[in-house]
């Protein structure tokens, strides 16, 4: 499996605390934080692959909210939505503003690892596209691209 | 209590509807009979009135014409003459022939000695100074007696006048014969019960009565009940029978005419049209009753029926909201649920993954601690079924519409299930009808709704049985009917099988959730289930769908 930065939201701090643990000793760089405010805080500094979101957090903003913004700031991770709750009108609602898919509680950590290992596919072909899009411009503008790359930084 | 309860509807409003309409009726009927035998009976009093005036007037004009006869005799003749030779019995004969009716005559000078008589009786010589009459005919010059027995023993009664002649006065007498008499007065007698006759001021019979007594003996009636010229009294004679009597004072105002009758006889009329009249009302009544009774007993039995479908409705109307509020109840408590056993199996897995490091590996209760590792995942998985059961993952999903065939969607769940039916000796058939539509609607919950309804037949059984699956199309529904040959399903459990958490399988192997994801999966498509159960014989859902034609793309 090819190295990705993956972020755990999730109100309930012992399992984001143990996911984080779990997946770190399987060599996947993960990051846990509490609350959808951190999570964007976390990410307008750090680049993720792969975001998993717990939909319903009580007090603060919810998975919804948290989804639309993680959009704004970062189009190109995935977002993996978790619920205990039994609405999945909100998660379909959630994989209709771009989310990658949707996964009941409590779940295997096996089945998470499979749903990323996707998820991140889906992500790394598209960086891909983009990266080999990139190089063609290299090839015929190579003083744009280089202006482009000081933008993103 | 509940049929109680209607018998006593039905009650009321059959009495309140029989007074209403009967109260009325009778009313009309009672003062219709009054007023129309007020009326006879005025009319009854009027005709004896009448008749009671009319015969006096003809009795006075006898009396008076007697008296006229003997008065214009005695005026004719002198004393002498009369009491010689045959002038007297010629006077007698002359009178007889132009008026009728004397008995005898005689001849009665101051002293009052009978000088001369003519009549059957020996009367002559006989001395009536003492005699009450003798004085008032003196002073009075014309007199008419009561009838008395006098000298002969017979009731009579006798016309005196007075002749003076000069300084001597006399006294022609003469007797009424009584049975002419009493004949004048009973002409005015009528009918059966009709009588006539004269009393006298003290209520003595003056003739002979038709009934009750008869002449010179009391009648009593109280003569002082009558006044004027005709008056009419009601009265019960002596049998005790209700009587008008009509009595007219004579001229001598010493005699009373009176004329009775019993109006009942005059009334017949009457009797015959308030028959007719109470005939008229009992078949009214009668009608009304039955008409009555009729109408309302339908009436109570609309209600019942109404009453009952009603009930039925709130049945199933309590039965789906019961379910709906269960239903968010279980979504808010899945939440806490999920939460806690998420990070139960994540510790888990933690303590899992950290037994592989090398420090652990040799510890002395490795494989103890994998097993209690492996049983608590187990049994949080168990827990994480029944609450994703409870939530009915399927139903709680939009409804997506694709084509459904019912028919391929009843034999994939029965290939499914073919297996697990066969290794417990249990046949499944089918009997599908080939022309029930292609219909829009949402397959996997339909399989679902099949898969637990026919697992469930399966598991009814236990072992050795027949399962039928038969489908039909009915008016707008498709109509599948799952039969088991199971035990059956007792009569007060029933009811329960749709509500959740109800089973009647052992710990660990039914939810108790599958026949209510079911009830409300049908539900959402608008569609209906009912059982038929009978304890031994087995047990059969019916799942009627509603058909809809999909659209065309």
């Amino acid at each position: 499996m090819d190295y990705f930065r993956v972020l755990i939201v999730d109100d309930e701090k012992p399992f984001v605390d143990t996911l984080v643990n779990r997946f770190n000793k399987r060599n996947i760089d993960t990051t846990g934080v509490f609350s959808g405010e951190e999570a964007l805080e976390l990410m307008k500094e750090k680049l993720f692959d792969v975001v998993i979101l717990d939909i319903k957090m009580p007090g603060g903003m919810d998975g919804i909210e948290t989804l639309r913004e993680i959009k704004r700031i970062q189009p190109l991770s995935e977002v993996i939505l978790l619920t205990g709750h039994g609405s999945v009108e909100t998660s379909i609602e959630g994989m209709k503003l771009g989310a990658f898919d949707y996964i009941l509680k409590p779940v295997k950590l096996e089945e998470l690892l499979v749903k990323m290992a996707d998820a991140f596919e889906k992500k790394d072909a598209h960086d891909q596209k983009i990266r080999s899009a990139k190089i063609k411009e290299l090839i015929r503008f190579p003083g744009r691209v280089l202006e482009q790359e000081k933008e993103e930084e | 209590m509940k049929t109680s309860l209607y018998a006593n509807l039905q009650k009321k409003i059959i009495i309140i509807t029989l007074l209403v309409s009967l109260a009325p009726l009778i009313i009309l009927g009672v003062t219709m009979y009054y007023q129309f035998s007020q009326t006879c009976r005025d009319k009854i009093e009027e005709q004896i009135r009448y008749r009671s005036g009319a015969q006096a007037e003809a009795v006075d004009l006898f009396l008076k014409e007697r008296t006229a006869i003997l008065g214009a005799m005695a005026a004719s003749h002198n004393f002498h003459e009369m009491i010689e030779g045959k002038d007297l019995s010629r006077v007698f004969e002359v009178m007889n022939l132009w008026a009728g009716a004397f008995v005898d005559l005689g001849v009665i000078d101051s002293a009052g000695q009978h000088l001369a008589y003519v009549g059957p009786y020996d009367l002559k010589g006989l001395n009536y100074y003492q005699q009450p009459w003798f004085a008032e005919v003196m002073s009075k010059g014309i007199y008419i007696s009561d009838v008395y027995m006098g000298y002969r023993q017979l009731p009579h009664f006798i016309i005196a006048v007075r002749r003076q002649e000069g300084q001597n006065s006399w006294i022609l007498r003469a007797t009424v014969d009584p049975d002419i008499f009493g004949g004048i007065v009973r002409s005015a007698q009528i009918g059966k019960t009709g009588d006539a006759y004269i009393i006298n001021k003290d209520g003595v019979f003056q003739t002979n009565p038709r009934f009750e007594g008869r002449i010179l003996a009391e009648s009593n009636l109280d003569t002082r009940l009558f006044g004027g010229r005709t008056t009419v009294i009601e009265q019960k004679n002596t049998r005790g029978r209700e009587l008008l009597y009509a009595g007219s004072w004579l001229k001598n105002d010493k005699w009373l005419l009176v004329i009775s009758q019993d109006p009942r006889e005059q009334m017949s009329g009457l009797f015959a049209a308030r028959n007719v009249e109470i005939l008229i009302i009992i078949s009214g009544i009668l009608a009304i009753i039955l008409a009555t009774i009729f109408t309302t007993h339908l009436t109570v039995s609309r209600l019942r029926q109404a009453d009952l479908r009603m009930n039925e409705l709130n049945a199933e109307l309590i039965q789906s909201d019961k379910l709906a509020a269960i239903g968010k109840m279980a979504a808010g408590v899945a939440h806490e649920i999920n939460n806690p056993l998420a990070v139960i199996l994540q510790k888990t897995g933690w303590m899992e993954d950290l037994l592989f490091e090398e420090n652990f590996q040799n510890a002395k209760n490795l494989e103890e601690y994998k097993e209690s590792i492996k049983i608590i995942e187990e049994y949080v998985e168990r827990a994480r079924k029944v609450v994703h059961s409870m939530l009915g993952y399927a139903r709680k999903m939009e409804p997506h519409l694709e084509d459904v065939d019912i028919n391929g969607t009843i034999n994939q769940t029965i290939d499914m299930l073919e297996n697990y039916a066969r290794t417990n000796n249990i046949d499944i058939q089918t009997d599908l009808d080939k022309d029930i539509p292609i219909i829009a609607g949402d397959e996997a919950q339909l399989q679902q709704v099949f898969m637990n309804l026919i697992s469930n037949a399966i598991d009814a059984i236990g072992k050795n049985g027949l399962v039928q699956v038969k489908s039909r199309r009915e008016g707008t529904n498709i109509a599948v009917s799952i039969r088991d040959d199971g035990p059956g399903i007792p009569q007060d459990q029933q009811k329960k099988v749709f509500d959740p958490f109800f089973t009647t399988k052992g710990t660990g192997k039914g939810t108790g959730l599958g026949l209510w994801v079911t009830y409300d999966i049908i539900k959402g498509m608008g569609g209906a289930i009912t059982l038929k159960s009978e304890v031994g014989k087995g047990t059969t859902f019916v799942v009627n769908i509603p058909i809809v034609i999909p659209e065309k793309k």
